[in-house]
């Protein structure tokens, strides 16, 4: 009995001691925290994607709450009405920013890209890269082993097994840029997200000269520069042979799709513009162009 | 028999079907392309333009800075494009296309076949000359020779060794180099000693290459060159690495990079790139040729060529008898280090030994299992790395831990790949990690530089 009494008696006298070292310990060393971070922290979508350019939801959090001015973070996966909120309960203001969304530029499918060599190595894009520029002749087209599915958490990539390309799910794609980061070839892009998901790039990023690109890939941008000339708004440049969309200065008027001798300008969700009737004389190689409905129907496949 | 202290493998050597060849003289092709890198550094600068005339052995491509080296035209005639074409990986590169008429040389070139032995020379006068030529290592890496060459203050070379080695399977380039060429190596040798003021050369030849080292050490006792001693190796893949050639020959170890050779006091060269010293001191002839081995099993014929740079490797294919039927992996050096040829119209550049066909059903890579952590691949590193888990990190994209482990120090022999029973891609995932921390390496270089 006694042995007992001696047992309860030293553990409880241990319990209350400990309980003791550990309340003063706990007032003294106590760290003064914000409880701000911890519900700025609640409202941020908790991905931990690091597309801020922080480790994750929480390091955001912090330095929303601590710095002063927090124009220059954004979480892309939230958006900006998210951002909004929190700037409003921090009593700061957020940055404006127009959603985005990731876009891969390569329309080099199997039926346009022909496969010149067969590869049997490891299943990656980034291991494909170490040895050579892959299965078809263009140097800068999509390899197709998704590396880029792989890197993207949200699960908006897919390989298309028909095409051999990678789409984008634009509803699931919060515009992270881990895609952006994971292609060893740099083809993707995070350009302005328009309503309906609607957009016009060019899907090429070949530098080669046109007689190059048209040997390899019968999709690629030849840079012949009849975009460039169309575009009233100055968005489209070419440069080494490769016509560039700037997403800020395009008004998504369409009139490049149709000018396009390849198809490399892609519209998606858009119907493209009716032939203009007016200028009648030059025009007449029209029936050269029967090749642009190919692409439409393309994108049509893949919406 | 002296060997390498850890790691290595033991595969087929494959040169039964070249190794009996003698080395043939290429005709001259129509057209060439030159590149205007075929060095490990910074890429020349084409100082020729469309419509200009070139003589053989003209400078066509200037080195830009001290790791850098000259490219010079090899044939004669009008440069038709300088423009950016596929190499044999399809990758872009800055070529010099030059449209061939007749052959006519540069006139400083001694292009008389008998030996010249006499070399007064001082060394900077030998190094300048071997810079001039464009000289780099013809073993495959592809390193400006003028850089080992030059000792750097407070360090001291103490010994040359040549690579005769070529224990990469397949290829005979160096053999045949050794077996005809011989005495030019051996006057290369001493030039390459009085450039880095020597007084001990070691030729390392492996033991299946016993015709060589009879004849070497023949004429070494009948020239009566001094300080010039041939060794056998035992036959271990990868003796012809530097680090392991240097540990079989002198026992030294050399620390982890960035430390050189020259940091052990040795000066490794190649066979074939002695000759092209020989004929760049004492002919004033520039790099524009090479003995580059046709071989493969399935192939009609096997060839031992001296041929010009930037032949396209199709013409070579087409005088041994056209590609065999079916799927064939074509490759731009050996079975082991080689890196396959996705178009056979690229030219042939300064690294390239050996061109090896393997027909399709012999090369199909086995299915990828899981590590078994059977540590065969520890075994066999020759770097003592660990090659299961380098490959991992890379996988996990943990660069910094690759980093820790050294990975840098990976020589990509592939000797883990080769000795894994689950079919790993080992290599292939630490090539990434290497190049990557090795980006890293420099970005933080850089930013400390900037500090």
């Amino acid at each position: 009995m006694n042995e007992l009494l001696l047992t309860v008696l030293t553990l409880s006298l241990l319990g209350a001691l400990l309980a003791v070292i550990l309340y003063i310990v706990a007032k003294r060393f106590h760290v003064d925290e914000d409880p701000r971070i911890d519900e700025v922290e609640k409202m941020l979508p908790g991905a931990n994607c690091g597309g801020c350019g922080f480790a994750g939801c929480r390091a955001m959090s912090e330095a929303l709450v601590t710095r002063d001015n927090i124009s220059s973070l954004f979480c892309p996966v939230a958006g900006g009405e998210v951002m909004k909120s929190i700037a409003g309960y921090l009593g700061k203001s957020a940055a404006e920013k127009s959603p985005m969304v990731a876009t891969m530029r390569c329309g080099g499918s199997c039926d346009k890209r022909p496969k010149v060599n067969h590869y049997d190595g490891a299943l990656s894009c980034a291991v494909v890269n170490t040895f050579y520029v892959g299965e078809s002749a263009c140097a800068f087209g999509c390899i197709g082993y998704g590396d880029c599915v792989h890197a993207c958490q949200f699960g908006a990539l897919h390989v298309n097994p028909e095409t051999g390309l990678v789409e984008v799910d634009p509803d699931k794609c919060t515009a992270c840029g881990a895609c952006v980061k994971a292609c060893p070839k740099g083809l993707f892009e995070l350009r302005k997200k328009w309503p309906k998901n609607r957009a016009i790039y060019v899907a090429c990023r070949s530098k080669n000269r046109g007689s190059v690109v048209m040997k390899a890939c019968k999709a690629g941008c030849i840079g012949c520069g009849k975009c460039e000339k169309v575009c009233p708004f100055g968005a489209i440049t070419i440069d080494s042979y490769l016509a560039y969309i700037d997403p800020k200065k395009c008004k998504l008027c369409r009139k490049c799709v149709n000018e396009c001798p390849t198809g490399a300008i892609h519209i998606v969700n858009m119907e493209r513009l009716a032939r203009e009737p007016k200028p009648a004389a030059p025009k007449v190689e029209a029936p050269k162009r029967e090749s642009n409905v190919e692409p439409k129907a393309d994108t049509a496949n893949k919406e | 028999m002296k060997t390498f202290p850890i790691g290595g493998i033991h595969p087929s050597d494959n040169k039964q079907w070249s190794k009996d060849r003698p080395i043939e003289v290429m005709e001259l092709p129509d057209q060439v392309a030159i590149p205007m890198i075929q060095h490990i550094g910074a890429p020349s600068t084409p100082i020729v333009k469309k419509g200009d005339k070139v003589l053989t052995g003209q400078l066509i491509g200037q080195a830009v800075g001290f790791v850098s080296a000259n490219i010079h035209s090899p044939i004669s005639g009008t440069v038709t494009s300088v423009d950016v074409y596929p190499n044999g990986q399809g990758q872009r590169r800055m070529m010099v296309v030059i449209k061939r008429e007749g052959d006519e040389w540069m006139e400083d070139i001694d292009r008389t076949p008998d030996i010249k032995r006499d070399c007064k020379l001082t060394p900077a006068e030998i190094i300048a000359k071997v810079k001039d030529a464009g000289i780099v290592g013809l073993g495959g890496a592809q390193f400006p020779t003028h850089v080992k060459l030059s000792v750097p203050d407070g360090q001291k070379a103490e010994i040359l060794i040549i690579n005769g080695v070529e224990c990469e399977p397949y290829l005979t380039s160096d053999y045949r180099n050794m077996l005809e060429r011989g005495e030019m190596i051996l006057v290369g040798v001493e030039i390459l000693m009085r450039a880095i003021s020597v007084q001990r050369a070691v030729i390392g030849i492996e033991a299946n290459k016993p015709a060589a080292v009879e004849l070497l050490k023949a004429l070494i006792t009948k020239g009566g060159y001094k300080g010039i001693e041939v060794q056998t190796l035992q036959t271990r893949y990868p003796q012809g690495g530097e680090k392991q050639l240097i540990a079989a020959v002198t026992g030294r170890q050399i620390a982890p990079p960035p430390a050189l050779p020259i940091s052990v006091g040795a000066v490794v060269c190649n066979v074939s790139t002695t000759i092209a010293v020989y004929e760049a001191v004492q002919k004033n002839k520039p790099l524009i040729e090479r003995v580059v081995t046709v071989t493969g099993k399935e192939l009609k014929e096997t060839h031992n060529f001296l041929m010009r740079f930037g032949i396209p490797a199709s013409h070579l294919l087409e005088r041994a008898g056209g590609l065999p039927e079916g799927d064939v992996k074509l490759l731009n050096g050996g079975p082991m280090m080689g890196r396959a040829v996705v178009d056979i119209t690229a030219p042939i550049i300064k690294g390239c030994s050996g061109i090896t066909v393997i027909s399709g059903k012999d090369t199909p890579r086995g299915v990828e299992g899981a590590c078994i952590k059977c540590a065969k691949c520890v075994s066999a590193c020759p770097m003592g790395l660990e090659p299961y888990l380098l490959s991992k990190l890379a996988r996990l994209q943990k660069w910094d831990m690759a980093e820790e482990h050294n990975t840098v120090d990976c020589i990509e022999c592939g000797c883990c790949s080769y000795t894994c029973p689950s079919n790993l891609p080992l290599l292939d995932y630490i090539r990434i990690g290497k190049q990557t921390v090795m980006t890293n390496i420099r970005a933080r270089a850089a930013a400390n530089n900037k500090k």
